[in-house]
C-alpha cells in the first residue's frame, strides 16, 4: 500500500529525499552527541560504571540471571493458570445459556477494565490479610495473582475471536454428523482455536512478560527490573548503566517471542491442513496488545 | 494429524497448569515446615545498602550483617546455617510476627510504635538522620536551609517525612523506591540532597567512585537506636541482648565497627549500652 | 461506611489520572500520526526509524520507560521540562514517557487503517497531481482515521490504565493513592473496590462513546 500513496520518484524528488535523509541524519547525530556529551560529562559513560557488566560473570550471576529467572517464572506461571482460565470463560462466554454467558462477560469486562497494578497491589495485600503465604512468595503470589486475572479475561477474548473466526460451516458440520454442543466445542471447535490462536496468545506473553516489571517496580517482587537497586548500589550507582542493560534483556526477549508470534502466525497461514483462519498476533478484535499496561 | 497435535499441545498446556498451581501448594507447605533437616535460622537484612547490608557476588556484607553473623554464633549457628532474607523497610513488622524470619536486623530503629507489634534487642549502635550532599556544596549549613532544596528519599521512610513535617517543611521531596536511585542525581546536581540515617550514608559516601564527591552535612536531626527485632514475647531477646553485650565487651563490636564503618570516615557513636535508648 | 476516605485526596489523584490521560492521548496521536507518516512515507530512512522504533517500543515495558523518564532523562540529562517542582517535573516526565510508549501503537492503528483505504482512492489523488504530503493528510488520513476509532479506542483504554505506573516515579494519581490508603487503613477489600470502581468508570464510557462514535463515522464501502 506504500507504494501507492506517492509517485516512481524523479531526479528531483530522489535529490529532496537525499536532502530529508541527511537532514534527519544530522538531527539525528546531533541529538547523539549531546547525549554522549552530557552523559559523559556526569560520569555516567566511565568504563567503572560498565565493567562489571563486560568483565567477569559475577554481575549477571549475582543480580542480573536471579532477576531474569524471576521475571521468567512469574510470566510463566501466570500464562499457564490464565490460559486454560480464559479458555474457559473464552468457551462461556458463547454459551447459549444467559445464565452462563452474560456473568461470564460481566467478569471478563469487569478484569479488562482495571490496570493490572491495581490488581496487583489488591492482591499483594489480600495475601498479606488472609493468607499465610511467607513474605517471600507474596510478592510472587500477587504479581502472578494480577496478571492472570487480566490476562485471563484477554485470553478469554482472544478464545473467543479464535472459535468465531472459524467458518461456520465447520460447526454445521458437526451438526449434521449429529454431535452435541459439548462434542463440537471439544472435537471440533477447540483444536482448531487453538491453532488460530497460537500466535496470538505468544503474543500476549510478550504482554506478560513487560507487565513482571510493575512487580519490581512498585511491589518489592524480586525480577529483573528489580536486580536494578542492589547491582546498582554495590557498584557505586551506576543506575544508567544497570538500567541500560536490563532495558536491553527485556527488549531481546520480547522481540525474540514478537518474532516467534509472526513466525508462527506465517507458517499456520501457509499449511494447508487448517482451515485457514488464524488471528494475527496483537490484533484480536478488541483485545489489541495495547490494551494491557506496561 | 496437525490437529491432534495441537490437542495433546494443549492437554500438555492443561497438565502443566494444574501441576504448576500443585507445585505452588508444595512450596507453601515447605515454607511453613521449613527447617525440618538441617539447623538453620533466618536472619532478615538489607541487601542494597554499603557498609550496612549488601548482597554482594561474594555474599553479604555491612555491619548488620556481622552483627547478625555474631549473634547467630553466639545462639549456636554457625555462618552456613544462616540463611539470609530481603527486609525491606515496609515489610520489617510483618515478616516477624508471621515468623518468616527469626530475627532481623537491617537498620532497623527502635521506637514506640513498632515496640507495639515486635520486640527489640539492642540497641546496637545509634545512628543519627542526616543529609548527604555535593562536597563542593557549602549552602547547606543547617537544616533550615533544605527549605529552598530538591531532596531525595525512598518512598515509606520516616527520614523523608521527618523533614517534610518538622525540619524543612518546604523542601521539595523526590521519593524513589531505593536510595542508589537517588546518588545519580545528586552527582548531576538535580538533586541537592539525600536524607536518611548518617550510617547507611557514610556507606554510600564510602564507595569507590564516589571518594571525595560527597559528604554528610552532620546535623544529627534525629537519634536512631538500631535494635535487633524479634517476634513479640520471643526468648530470643534476652539471648540476644547478652550476644551484643559479649560482642563489645570482647572487642568484636568495635572490629565490626571499623571494618564497616572505618573507609567511610563515620564518626560513629561509642557503644550503646543495652537497653539504654536515646530519644 | 466510606468514612475511611477522609484525609485522603480521591478525587484529586482521579484527576491527576485523567490529566495524564488526556495529555497523553493528545501527544501520542500526534507522535503516532507522525510515524504512522514516518513508515509509509517515500524517504528509506525515515521509513527504517520508524519501524525500529516501533518494534523497541513495543517490546520494552512501560515500567521501565517511565522510570528511564526520572532516573535517566531528568537525573543524568538534566531535562526538566522546564518544571521546578518535582510535583510538575514528574508528571510531565509521565506524559512524556506515556507518550513515547503509546505512540506506538497509535501508529500501527494508523498503519492499519491507512491499509483499509481503498488503493484506488491514493491512485486518484495521485492522477490529479498531489504530491505524497497531499495524498496523505487530503485524501488517505482523513478516511483512515475514521476507520481506526474502534482500534484507537483500545489505544485510549489502555492509555488510561497504563496511567498507574506513573506511580513509580510518584506522581501522585490513583495507584499511588490506593497503594499509601492499603498500608495505613484496614478496610482492604472496600477500598479496592472503590478504585476498582474509579476505573471501570473512566474506561467504560470511553468504550461505549467511542465505540459509537466510531460506528458513526466508519466510511461505508
Amino acid at each position: 500500500m506504500s507504494s501507492v500513496l506517492y509517485d516512481a520518484q524523479g531526479p528531483r524528488a530522489k535529490r529532496r529525499n537525499v536532502l530529508y535523509t541527511v537532514v534527519f541524519l544530522l538531527a539525528a547525530a546531533a541529538l547523539g552527541w549531546w547525549v554522549f556529551q552530557t552523559l559523559s560529562d556526569k560520569g555516567q559513560l566511565d568504563w567503572e560504571k560498565w565493567k562489571p557488566f563486560f568483565s567477569g560473570s559475577e554481575a549477571w550471576t549475582t543480580y542480573i540471571l536471579p532477576g531474569l529467572w524471576n521475571t521468567l517464572i512469574a510470566a510463566a506461571l501466570s500464562m499457564v493458570i490464565a490460559l486454560p482460565l480464559g479458555a474457559v470463560f473464552g468457551i462461556a462466554r458463547l454459551s447459549d445459556h444467559a445464565w452462563i454467558r452474560v456473568p461470564a462477560g460481566v467478569i471478563v469486562e469487569f478484569f479488562r477494565a482495571i490496570p493490572v497494578l491495581i490488581l496487583m497491589i489488591f492482591g499483594l495485600a489480600l495475601f498479606a490479610e488472609y493468607t499465610n503465604v511467607g513474605s517471600d512468595d507474596r510478592p510472587l503470589y500477587a504479581v502472578v495473582t494480577g496478571l492472570v486475572l487480566y490476562n485471563a479475561s484477554v485470553l478469554a477474548e482472544i478464545v473467543r475471536a479464535g472459535i468465531l473466526s472459524l467458518p461456520k460451516g465447520q460447526t454445521e458440520a458437526a451438526q449434521a454428523i449429529g454431535l452435541r454442543k459439548t462434542q463440537t466445542m471439544t472435537s471440533i471447535l477447540l483444536p482448531q482455536a487453538v491453532t488460530a490462536m497460537l500466535p496470538a496468545i505468544v503474543s500476549q506473553l510478550v504482554v506478560i512478560v513487560k507487565d513482571t516489571a510493575l512487580g519490581g517496580a512498585i511491589l518489592t517482587f524480586p525480577d529483573l527490573l528489580a536486580a536494578v537497586s542492589p547491582m546498582s548500589s554495590y557498584y557505586g550507582a551506576n543506575t544508567i548503566a544497570s538500567f541500560t542493560i536490563v532495558a536491553l534483556i527485556f527488549v531481546l526477549l520480547n522481540f525474540a517471542l514478537t518474532s516467534f508470534a509472526s513466525w508462527l502466525e506465517r507458517r499456520l497461514r501457509s499449511g494447508k491442513k487448517s482451515t485457514g483462519a488464524v488471528l494475527p498476533p496483537a490484533a484480536v478484535g478488541g483485545t489489541e496488545s495495547a490494551g494491557t499496561a506496561a | 494429524m496437525k490437529l491432534r497435535k495441537v490437542t495433546a499441545a494443549s492437554a500438555v498446556v492443561l497438565a502443566l497448569a494444574l501441576s504448576a498451581t500443585a507445585c505452588g501448594s508444595d512450596k507453601k507447605d515447605e515454607g511453613s515446615s521449613g527447617g525440618g533437616g538441617k539447623k538453620k535460622i533466618t536472619v532478615g537484612i538489607k541487601f542494597d545498602q554499603p557498609g550496612l547490608g549488601q548482597k554482594t557476588p561474594q555474599g553479604y556484607s555491612g555491619f548488620d550483617v556481622d552483627v547478625a553473623k555474631y549473634v547467630a554464633k553466639k545462639l549456636g549457628y554457625n555462618e552456613d546455617q544462616i540463611e539470609w532474607k530481603e527486609s525491606k523497610s515496609g515489610d520489617r513488622e510483618t515478616m516477624l510476627q508471621r515468623g518468616d524470619v527469626d530475627f532481623i536486623a537491617a537498620t532497623y530503629s527502635i521506637n514506640a510504635e513498632r515496640e507495639k507489634k515486635v520486640d527489640f534487642a539492642g540497641p546496637y549502635l545509634l545512628a543519627h538522620q542526616d543529609v548527604l550532599i555535593r562536597a563542593d556544596d557549602d549552602s547547606i549549613k543547617s537544616p533550615a536551609d533544605l527549605n529552598s532544596k530538591k531532596l531525595c528519599s525512598v518512598t515509606g521512610s520516616t527520614s523523608a517525612q521527618n523533614v517534610k513535617e518538622k525540619l524543612a517543611p518546604k523542601a521539595d521531596l523526590q521519593n524513589y523506591p531505593t536510595y542508589s536511585a537517588c546518588l545519580g542525581g545528586l552527582q548531576s546536581k538535580q538533586i541537592d540532597a539525600l536524607t536518611t540515617d548518617d550510617s547507611i550514608l557514610a556507606g554510600y559516601a564510602s564507595q569507590d567512585q564516589f571518594k571525595g564527591k560527597f559528604k554528610l552535612g552532620g546535623f544529627k536531626m534525629t537519634n536512631e537506636n538500631y535494635g535487633i527485632g524479634v517476634k513479640k514475647g520471643s526468648d530470643l531477646k534476652d539471648k540476644i541482648n547478652k550476644a551484643l553485650e559479649q560482642m563489645v565487651a570482647d572487642g568484636s563490636w568495635e572490629k565490626a565497627v571499623s571494618i564497616n564503618f572505618g573507609p567511610a570516615n563515620y564518626k560513629y557513636e561509642q557503644a550503646p549500652k543495652i537497653g539504654d535508648i536515646k530519644s | 461506611m466510606f468514612d475511611f476516605l477522609e484525609g485522603y485526596d480521591l478525587l484529586g489523584a482521579f484527576w491527576v489520572t485523567v490529566q495524564l490521560t488526556l495529555l497523553s492521548a493528545a501527544g501520542s496521536l500526534v507522535w503516532g500520526t507522525v510515524l504512522a507518516a514516518m513508515r509509509v512515507g517515500p524517504v528509506p530512512l525515515m521509513r527504517g526509524f520508524g519501524t525500529a522504533y516501533v518494534n523497541f517500543v513495543r517490546n520494552i515495558p512501560l515500567t521501565v520507560i517511565i522510570l528511564f523518564t526520572s532516573l535517566g532523562l531528568f537525573q543524568a540529562l538534566s531535562i526538566s521540562l522546564g518544571g521546578q517542582r518535582f510535583e510538575t517535573i514528574n508528571f510531565r516526565l509521565a506524559v512524556l514517557g506515556l507518550v513515547a510508549y503509546t505512540a506506538a501503537f497509535v501508529c500501527e492503528a494508523i498503519r492499519s487503517g491507512i491499509n483499509t483505504v481503498p488503493v484506488g482512492q491514493a491512485e486518484a489523488a495521485r492522477a490529479l497531481g498531489l504530491n505524497f504530503t497531499q495524498v496523505l493528510t487530503l485524501v488517505v488520513l482523513p478516511q483512515a482515521f475514521r476507520a481506526v476509532v474502534g482500534p484507537l479506542t483500545n489505544v485510549l483504554i489502555a492509555l488510561t490504565k497504563n496511567t498507574t505506573v506513573a506511580a513509580a516515579i510518584g506522581v501522585a494519581e490513583a495507584a499511588l493513592l490506593m497503594k499509601e490508603m492499603i498500608e495505613n487503613e484496614a478496610q482492604l477489600l472496600l477500598i479496592s473496590a472503590v478504585f476498582a470502581f474509579g476505573f471501570v468508570c473512566l474506561t467504560l464510557p470511553t468504550g461505549l462513546i467511542l465505540g459509537w462514535v466510531g460506528k458513526k463515522v466508519a466510511v461505508k464501502r
